[in-house]
């Protein structure tokens, strides 16, 4: 038998007599012959735990070994505190399922509960839910959610410089769940206020705003008056942002937004390739009964000790099924663990140096990646805390494959031939952004 | 685990001047750097974060998880969940560091490690579900659910088939079925059960017209019964011009023994984190696998993972560039930013491995022999509604004796006192006292003996002392909790808290 398995020959018969049966496949007695395996699958034989090992060695190999990092697009390689990762891997949070049972539970629902609360600081909201998937399905579901919540009005404004892979997203659920989406126009790299007005004046169905904090292209946007313009209109504004940001800048409950939902894979989850990271879904306490997903709340038990529960489940899909605020069930629970063990380890202070040290290192990338004339700001005096676009003379795919072949340097993401959009942060030092410069010179 | 609660909020060990990091040098001049930042656009004051020292932080946690039960620390019976074993090699290709460190935009020839595993993958799912490709990126059941749906209609919509408008469910699903057709714009008709849960193929006939999409099943059902009239429902369905979808909730028992694609479904999820052994970490990250029958595979959502053939005299590709991304204006769009949940997907992987097929093949049956087992043993206390061979699961409608006013929530309740994770209780909705229990196929005999022994006190003090089992829990961290305080004034922070 297998090592996972624990039968011996002499239990499995056993146990089959119990059931008055003397083979296994007499368990699968309703189920049609012909539908049955008749041989196993195609697969390879079973592999010791060595060889297990020696496969994903081999696979990790094939990967190009451990790039400096200067790409970002809503994703970014923070410092990732080992006592976050080890923690995590305790098999009493890892191992369990979701805290159906409070009395056994109260672990989980403790650090969603502080999750919950650190997020709503972060964010300058009232409110957290216990988390969505990524950025961008819980951008969607913030559409999906005004648009509950504005009752016949089923069109959303977004504007044009948020995330694409977040705007991907947003236009696939619109399509499947009858939402009309009209863009707001961009100019110079930040959300046209002239088309927002004509366009918030133009539709009286309106049922929410998408902005971004900062935009994909790393511009920290003026959004004052948006709320209020919003507002008037009896729509709800959602900023969609990069978490980590908010320890510095204006926040979603400063701007007066609705809803503040993105990503918070950058207060320090590794990158692994696009997953797990954490959606994140904070808003006002007017809201709290349209929100999807899980919630924990605070309570007493019968002996009048403080405790924790999932409540509001009168929203969720197994109690409401189709009617039910959204289909979400399994989140991205353990990921809250993680970002709460960052965000306790930071505090106020660490979260703010990164911040700074970030924006001191994309400065400086500036400086460097500019400083011969062959390249420049695409879009000149926009403020910027840790990502800007570039415009290069040289062409873009040269300067990737010569920085992640000599350098071992990933320098951005390509947004056009001649477009990258670069991000620092306190991962990156003044040695690899030289180097980079030297190789960017040697581009043509 | 630890029967005395913790109970300390991270808020309240925090002390001012304290920090738990260090960030690494880098050269640069980074005081005041944010300066040159309009004061507009800065927040007031900076976020309002614990302040502590590492080891508050690392104490705090390890406290706080001894109040947790998981896999780890015993029996976990919970029907529906398949709360099996999470082996430990898992944990260690998950957190790889040839993929920890890799961005999810590197360019494909810098990624092909990591696009080769996702290959490897949704090829193996595909053998084992009988399909032609799955897409990895939906996040969690629910997710491929949504995603699966969406690609249902896209499929219609390219047929110029604008009037398929309906899903039909059986009235004993998972509620996430009706949850993401009502997302993905759909409406939903039930069709009844019968008494076992199967779908009453007769109540199922006249639904079947020109504006049905979908029919969404398992099988086994939630009842844990197999779905015997299973082709001539596909049958049916298929005439009507509809699609059939599995629900991977219960594929666990159908492992080594038969495969949804020969079924006669047509799209279907899987849940890594139930059959394939992926941690569920209280709540998630899942991921929710979504494969097609062949035909349907141009509508999986972008990115989609492409294998070129390498190849000198066709068009030929260099080794490096054999696995790529492919964004198509016929997939039904993108349901997610990146691959999905990619660590996790590397733990299935592991999981496939180490198990290789032979190991596979005897998963479905295991787990099918120890739920009758289980069943047999305390049918003579518990009541058992439907007999007969049960899949991976079954359910009791409550005690067997009624008269002792013992319900099933406090039976689930006592379990707790003994050191078992809860059976799921009140579902499905067929029964009153639904008490579902799946004790997956890594369970041993001794502890599903001593399982069975701790059911039948439990049904001997319902008997001799119900007040004993009324009131349980007694002995766990807390007892009882205030549920509808709760949900009446929520308090949904620690703000609200010590404001309240």
């Amino acid at each position: 038998m297998h090592r996972y398995f624990p039968h011996t020959p002499e239990d499995i018969t056993m146990m089959l007599g119990q059931c008055g049966l003397t083979e296994l496949s007499q368990l699968y007695c309703d189920v049609p012959e012909e539908l049955r395996l008749k041989a196993p699958y195609n697969l390879p034989p079973q592999m010791s735990e060595t060889e297990v090992r020696r496969h994903f060695d081999r696979l990790g190999r094939k990967n190009m070994p451990s790039l400096t990092c200067f790409a970002g697009a809503g994703f970014y390689d923070h410092y990732s505190p080992a006592a976050a990762l080890n923690l995590v891997g305790r098999s009493e949070f890892l191992t369990a399922y979701t805290p159906y049972q409070p009395e056994i539970s109260q672990g989980t629902l403790q650090y969603i509960f502080e999750y919950q609360t650190m997020m709503s600081r972060l964010t300058g909201m009232e409110i957290s839910n216990a988390s969505m998937y990524d950025g961008a399905t819980a951008t969607a579901e913030a559409m999906m959610m005004a648009v509950a919540a504005g009752r016949k009005r089923r069109r959303v404004l977004v504007s044009a410089t948020i995330n694409p892979a977040y705007r991907r997203v947003i236009d696939t659920y619109a399509h499947y769940h009858g939402i009309e989406v009209v863009t707001v126009a961009q100019e110079d790299g930040v959300t046209s206020r002239e088309d927002m007005e004509r366009k918030l004046g133009e539709y009286n169905d309106i049922a929410g705003v998408i902005v971004a904090i900062p935009n994909f292209y790393g511009i920290i946007e003026d959004h004052s008056g948006l709320a209020e313009m919003v507002h008037a209109r009896k729509a709800l504004l959602i900023m969609t942002c990069v978490a980590s940001d908010l320890a510095s800048l204006k926040t979603p409950g400063e701007w007066g937004a609705d809803i503040a939902c993105g990503d918070a894979q950058s207060l320090g989850i590794p990158l692994s390739y696009g997953g797990p990271y954490l959606g994140f879904l904070c808003a006002t306490k007017a809201l709290m009964r349209k929100m999807p997903g899980r919630v924990v709340g605070a309570t007493k038990d019968s002996e009048g000790r403080r405790c924790f529960v999932l409540t509001l489940q009168a929203r969720e899909q197994h109690i409401r099924r189709e009617k039910a605020t959204s289909n979400i069930c399994s989140n991205q629970g353990l990921m809250t663990l993680y970002v709460s063990i960052y965000m306790s380890l930071m505090g106020p202070e660490g979260l703010r140096e990164v911040n700074e040290r970030s924006h001191a290192a994309a400065k400086y990338l500036l400086d460097k990646m500019t400083a011969d004339g062959r390249a420049r700001l695409k879009y000149p005096d926009k403020p910027f805390l840790n990502e800007f676009v570039l415009e290069t003379d040289y062409q873009v795919d040269t300067l990737i494959h010569a920085a992640i072949k000599k350098d071992n340097i990933l320098p951005g993401v390509k947004l056009g031939e001649h477009e990258i959009l670069m991000a620092a942060t306190e991962m990156q030092t003044a040695e690899d952004i030289d180097r980079l410069a030297r190789t960017a010179r040697e581009c043509n | 685990m630890n029967r005395e609660l913790y109970g300390n909020l991270v808020f309240e060990l925090s002390r001012e001047g304290r920090k738990g990091y260090t960030l690494p040098a880098n050269g640069l001049d980074n005081s005041n750097a944010l300066a040159d930042i309009p004061s507009a656009l800065l927040r007031n004051g900076t976020p309002d974060l614990p302040q502590c020292d590492e080891l508050t932080v690392v104490r705090h946690y390890n406290n706080m998880s001894t109040n947790n039960f998981g896999v780890d620390t015993g029996f976990y019976p919970l029907g529906s969940c398949t709360m099996k074993y999470n082996p430990k090699i898992n944990e260690e290709a998950a957190s790889h560091r040839d993929f920890a460190n890799l961005h999810p935009f590197t360019p494909e020839y810098a990624a092909q490690g990591a696009l080769e595993a996702y290959w490897q993958l949704q090829q193996a799912l595909s053998e084992i579900g009988g399909m032609a490709e799955f897409t990895l990126n939906p996040f969690a059941g629910a997710h491929g659910e949504l995603t699966g749906l969406m690609v249902i209609r896209r499929y219609h919509e390219s047929r110029g088939d604008d009037k398929r408008c309906k899903v039909i469910v059986p009235d004993s699903a998972h509620g996430t079925n009706p949850a993401s057709a009502a997302v993905c714009g759909l409406e939903i008709v039930e069709v009844k059960s019968r008494p076992d849960g199967t779908v009453d193929v007769d109540d199922l006939r006249p639904l079947l017209d020109d504006t049905v999409a979908a029919v969404m099943m398992t099988n086994p059902n939630t009842l844990g019964i197999f779905e015997k009239n299973i082709p001539e429902i596909a049958r049916l369905v298929h005439e009507a011009g509809a699609l059939m979808y599995y629900d991977g909730a219960n594929l666990n028992p159908m492992l080594g023994v038969a495969r949804p694609g020969d079924m006669g479904f047509d799209v279907m999820h899987i849940n890594l984190h139930k059959t394939f052994s992926t941690p569920h970490g209280g709540g998630g990250p899942g991921s929710g696998p979504v494969g097609v029958r062949k035909g349907l595979e141009k509508f999986l959502p972008s990115p989609r993972v492409i294998r070129r053939r390498v190849n000198r005299d066709d068009h030929p590709v260099a080794e490096h560039q054999r696995y790529a991304l492919e964004y198509s204006n016929e997939a039904l769009g993108s349901i997610s930013a990146t691959l999905g949940n990619f660590a996790v997907q590397l733990r299935a992987l592991a999981y496939i491995l180490s198990l290789g097929r032979d190991g596979l093949m005897e998963v479905g049956p295991l787990a099918t022999l120890n739920a009758n087992y289980v069943k047999e043993k305390l049918k003579a206390d518990y009541l058992l509604p439907i007999e007969g061979v049960c899949k991976h699961e079954f359910v009791f409608d409550g005690l067997r004796d009624k008269s002792t006013g013992v319900t099933t929530l406090n039976v689930a309740k006592r379990l707790l006192d003994h050191g078992y994770h809860a059976p799921t209780i009140y579902f499905p909705l067929l029964f009153h006292e639904s008490l579902m229990i799946e004790p997956t196929e890594t369970e041993s005999l001794e502890t599903l003996d001593r399982f069975v022994e701790v059911m039948r006190d439990i049904a001997r003090e319902a008997r001799e002392t119900p007040d004993v089992v009324i009131n349980a829990p007694l002995n766990t961290p807390i007892t009882h909790p205030d549920d509808t305080e709760a949900a009446l004034r929520p308090i949904l922070t620690y703000d609200e808290l010590i404001a309240g």
